[in-house]
Parts: C-alpha cells; structure tokens; sequence
C-alpha cells in the first residue's frame, strides 16, 4: 500500500516515508474507529441489557427509537465537564495515564487480522505478525499499567487500593490465559492468528472448540480469565464501587475518564475476537457459503484472486465482528448477573480452579491430539491442517527452479504438499 | 529519506533519552515509567529489525517485568506520597565510575568489530527477515539449530546441538525458585494464623 501511494508522490522512491507514514494514519485511523465505534454501541448495548436484566427500558429517547443515539449524548455530556487534576496528584503521571491505558488496548489491534485475505500471502490486518498471539497477549498485558499508575498518581487512598488489586489480579490470571491460549496454538502449530483461522475452514465441526472435550472445557476458563484481565465485573475489583468510591478512576472526570472506558471496551471486544479467532474459526462461518459457491462455479482459482475472493473476505469480517459482539454481549450478561467477587475469592479462582482445569486440558488435548482420536474435527475437514500450516514450503516449491524443484519432489512431504495444494480447496 | 532509517533514529532516540531521564528523575514511580517507555522503544528497534518473536519477548519479559518493580515502588513509597529519593554525592561518583567503564567496555568493542565500522555497499539488496524465525528459535531450544544444517565445516558442527541443555537448567531452576517462594509464603501465614488463633 506504502509503494502504492509514493507511486504517485515519489515515483522514483517506493519507500519514501511520506508514502509509509500516510498508510501508518489510515491504518491507524481505522483501527481507533474498530475501538470508538465499538464502544459507541457496546455502551448503549450495557445499558440496554442491564435495563432489561432490571426488569427496566434503558434508555428509549436520545436518537429516536431505542434510544440509539444515548452513547452520543453521554459522549457530549463528558466532553462539556470540567476536567478537574486533584492537588494532591502527581499531575504528569495523573494526565497520561488514560492515553497509556488506550494506547495499550490499541497496538494490540493492530495484530488482529479480520479475514485471511483468502489467499496464501497475508490477512487483513494492520501488520500480520508472524507470532500474533504472542504479541497480541504480551501487548494486551501492558493495559493494567495504566490502571496502576491511574490509581498511584491521584493521590487518593481509593484509587491506590484500587490500582494495587488490579495488579494483583491481572498478574495472577496472566498464567491461566497464557495456559489456555497455548493449546490453539500447539493444535495448530502456530502462533499466525492468520494460519490459525485458517485452519478452521469448512464446516463449524471444523473449529478448535470442536476439536476434543478439552478445548471445549478450556474455552469457558479462557473466557473466564480474559473477563478477569480486562478488568470486567465480576472482577472488576479495581473500581469495586461498593467499597472503593470508584478504584482507580475515582479522581476522574471528563474526557479522561471516558478514555479509560474506551480502552475498557476495546480491550473486551479484543480478546472476544481472539476467542473467536483461536476457537471459533475466525472469519470462517458455520457453512462454507464462498468455497462452496466457487466449486459449484467451477472458479478453482477464487482464492488467490478476483472479486468473490474479496466479497468472501468482506463476509468474513462480518462473521468475526459479529463473533465478537457475541463475546461482548455475554461478558455484559454475566456483569449484570453476577455478584462481585472479593479478593480471596478471585486470587482462589485463578490459582486453585483456572490454572489446574487449564493444566489437565492442556494434557488432555496433547494426548487427543497425539494419538489422533476421532472427534467432531474429523467429520467433514476442508484440507489438511499441515497444509494451511506449511503454506510457505508451497510458496517456496513455486519459486525454485524445476530443477531443484525436482529434487525436492523426491521427499514424500513435498509430494504430498503438491498433490495436496493441487487436489481439494 | 527512507522510512526505515527515520523510524531506526526515532526509536532509538527514546530507547536512550527515557534512560536519561531514569536517571535525571528523582520519583520512583516516574522512573519506573520512563523505564517502561524506554524498554518498549527498544522493542520497537527488534520489530523494525523483522524480528517479531524478539520483540513480544522485550515487551512481555521486560517491559511486563517493570509491572512488579512498579508495584514496589508504589508499595515502599506509599506511607508518604511521593517520597523523592535524594542520591547522594558520593553515589553518583561511584555511579559515574562504573556505568562509564561498562560504556567505554562496550563502545570499544563494538567499534572493534570491523564489519560494523563502514556501511555495506549492497543496501538495496538487504531485505528484511520476518519469515520463519519464531519457529527456528523453538527448534534451537529442543536441540536443533535448522540454521546450521548446511553448514559445510565440521569444526562448526558442534554449535548444531542446540540450547536444549541450557533450557532444561533454567526451566528446573525457575521451577525451584517458584516452589521455594510459594513455600516461604506460606509458612509465615500460617505461623500468623495460629498466634491468632491463640490470642
């Protein structure tokens, strides 16, 4: 894209950093309009699920029907306060700390691919990182330091009680998330959350959280830590409203405090989307509609190329965006069923049941996986999972001369790469 | 100019003036967090490089790890607000002393390293390596350097085995330190727990 836009600026330089830095913003300005959009509706979705859960409406004016546009109103609201550093604040670390909440909840987008791209190269996604799980997690991490430095740098006992549990807290369920996270990764043989989507194609039987009882058991204990990371009842103890004031952002008020929120509700719909993309199949939908299309076409190169490539790659971000929005949907269905946890009770909960349930799925799924016994996975698979995985030594066969070509061909793996790659799809 | 080098000078720029500023700050909250700035420049420095896996490391190991020291500045400073942490004279000397040393130690090094002294000639042919390089580190790690099977000289065939030995020593080492916390943990409480019980 770089080498697109200095081609009509600098025709002469491909990489001139004009050209990369206006491709830098528009990735850039999408990726803040996934989080603001997001928040946008998942706010007054909150508040529409909560009244009904209260036995109430919601909001019902602002926007005409449903109230549609309260988020907007409240957006204009929290603009129009005053916003107010207390005297008792370290006041540099008390004005960046939202932005380094939000900045955290963003870079991690930026390795969140929204569809395969549906051909053997890249994803979409800001930066396809080759180990993207990895930096999606370790990224994500940094979003508590916001938290921390929120409640230190107000200068309030509330907000520094608050900032100190969610340390605790975010630093116990690190390990059980990690836990739950590597058996995708270790079925798929990969930490690309492109290849990973990937793999799952076809039909849903297809999807991690079909491939054995394990990695359906361990699905609720990752979406029960990734509640737990990102700070949302029933662990939200850092704001725990009922004894502390409000936690950490007790000092708030204004546009600051909203930042807070938005990296709140970008960091769910997150770690949603993982969920979808390590054990919903991602961008793949329950059928597929796309491969079938074209086999019945007769367009076997649809993949790589052409408009029904594209229109399938659209279809896909509408699948995980909407995969997403379940994930967010439950988390506020379980905020307003369930009651707060206390301390005990949340460093109980990951040490004594995540980690060990996480451990034994973790067994569990190596020994399925292992000695290949049948499961849903096996029903109807689209191709072989190796083949999505080694996608490159296909890229590389095409490159090599046909001399060394062929002896590459004598070893049986690359036979079977070639007949496979030519065969099914 | 190219973006790579404009980025390369950006990040490094803040990798080492927010280590200055560690120094320059008297906070130790501030510090911590400029501490935190400057880590995450340096991962940005291992991305630029194409190395993806090196840079989530930088950030989940060192930029993660300031998390804890963050905690206990928060912790020993908290009984007064924003205690400010005087050095005294006598420590900057010594301070002064060993950090220049330890520069010196390493610019002559790295100076020493012909290679490094003049810009290659073939820069248009470089090209950044973000390819399989998480997995050739993990295959290094259970005992096989994938790098070095075309190596031709046997002499260098030793280097083939791997890190599995240095793995496997820290893996138990970690493990042992993990239990040995866990255990130092729990005997106070429960030698807290049972006065209790008696008063």
């Amino acid at each position: 894209m770089a080498e697109f836009i200095n081609s009509f600026l600098f025709p002469d330089q491909p990489d001139h950093w004009i050209g990369v830095l206006i491709t830098a913003l528009i990735h850039v300005v999408m990726i803040i309009n996934v989080i603001a959009v997001g928040a946008l509706v998942f706010i007054w979705m909150e508040r529409k699920v909560s009244g009904r859960i209260q036995d109430r409406l919601g909001p019902t004016r602002v926007g005409g029907k449903f109230g549609w546009l309260q988020t907007l109103a409240d957006g204009l609201k929290l603009v129009a306060k005053e916003d107010i550093t207390p005297g008792q604040a370290d006041s540099f670390l008390f004005k960046l700390a939202p932005y380094l909440s939000f900045t955290a909840s963003f870079c991690a987008f930026i390795a969140l691919p929204f569809a395969s791209g549906y051909s053997w190269s890249s994803g979409w996604a800001a930066r396809e990182v080759n180990t993207g799980v990895f930096f999606v997690l370790a990224v994500l991490g940094l979003e508590v330091f916001g938290v921390i430095l929120a409640g230190y740098a107000s200068g309030s006992k509330w907000s520094l009680f608050g900032g100190m549990r969610e340390a605790a807290q975010v630093v116990s369920y690190e390990v059980p998330l990690g836990l739950c996270v590597i058996i995708p990764v270790m079925l798929a043989g990969s930490m690309n959350l492109v290849t990973i989507g990937d793999m799952q194609e076809g039909l849903f039987t297809n999807w991690f959280l079909f491939h054995d009882p394990f990695t359906f058991c361990v699905f609720w204990v990752y979406f029960t830590c990734a509640m737990a990371s990102v700070n949302r009842a029933p662990f939200d103890l850092a704001e725990a409203e009922s004894e502390l004031v409000a936690g950490f952002h007790t000092e708030y008020s204004g546009l600051r405090w909203s930042i807070f929120f938005m990296a709140e509700y970008g960091s769910m719909f997150l770690v949603s989307a993982l969920a979808a993309i390590l054990f919903f199949g991602g961008w793949n939908g329950p059928f597929p509609v796309f491969a079938t299309l074209a086999s019945a076409l007769g367009w076997e190169a649809w993949p790589t190329t052409g408009l029904l490539g594209y229109v399938a790659g659209l279809a896909g971000v509408a699948n995980i965006l909407f995969k997403g929005v379940v994930g967010v949907t439950v988390m506020i269905w379980v905020r307003w069923t369930l009651p707060r946890l206390r301390i005990d009770q949340v460093i109980t909960m990951c040490w004594k049941y995540c980690v060990p349930i996480a451990a034994v799925c973790f067994a569990g799924a190596l020994f399925w996986q292992y000695n290949n016994i049948w499961f849903l996975n096996s029903l109807h698979p689209a191709r072989s999972r190796a083949e999505v995985r080694e996608n490159w030594s296909v890229n590389e066969l095409q490159l090599l001369t046909p001399s060394a070509l062929h002896e590459v061909g004598e070893s049986d793996m690359a036979k079977g790469i070639e007949n496979e790659a030519g065969g099914q799809i | 100019m190219n973006w790579h080098t404009l980025l390369f000078y950006l990040f490094a720029l803040m990798s080492c003036g927010f280590a200055i500023a560690v120094v320059a700050s008297s906070n130790v909250v501030r510090m911590a967090f400029f501490l935190i700035v400057s880590l995450a420049s340096t991962a940005g420095l291992f991305f630029l490089a194409g190395a993806h896996f090196v840079g989530a490391m930088q950030i989940m190991i060192y930029v993660g790890g300031t998390l804890v020291l963050l905690i206990f500045g928060v912790m020993l400073t908290a009984h007064a607000a924003f205690v400010s942490m005087v050095t005294k004279s006598s420590d900057w000397v010594l301070a002064a002393v060993f950090g220049g040393a330890l520069l010196g130690l390493l610019a002559l090094t790295a100076f020493s390293v012909e290679d490094w002294r003049v810009a290659r000639g073939d820069q248009a042919a470089v090209t950044s390596s973000e390819g399989e390089f998480a997995s050739s580190i993990g295959q290094a790690l259970m005992g096989m350097r994938v790098d070095r099977l075309s190596e031709g000289n046997s002499q260098l065939e030793a280097g083939m085995s791997g890190y599995l030995l240095p793995f496997e020593i820290i893996a138990i080492h970690l493990l042992v330190v993990l239990i040995g916390a866990a255990y130092l943990a729990r005997t106070k409480r429960r030698v807290g727990s049972v006065t209790e019980g008696v008063q």
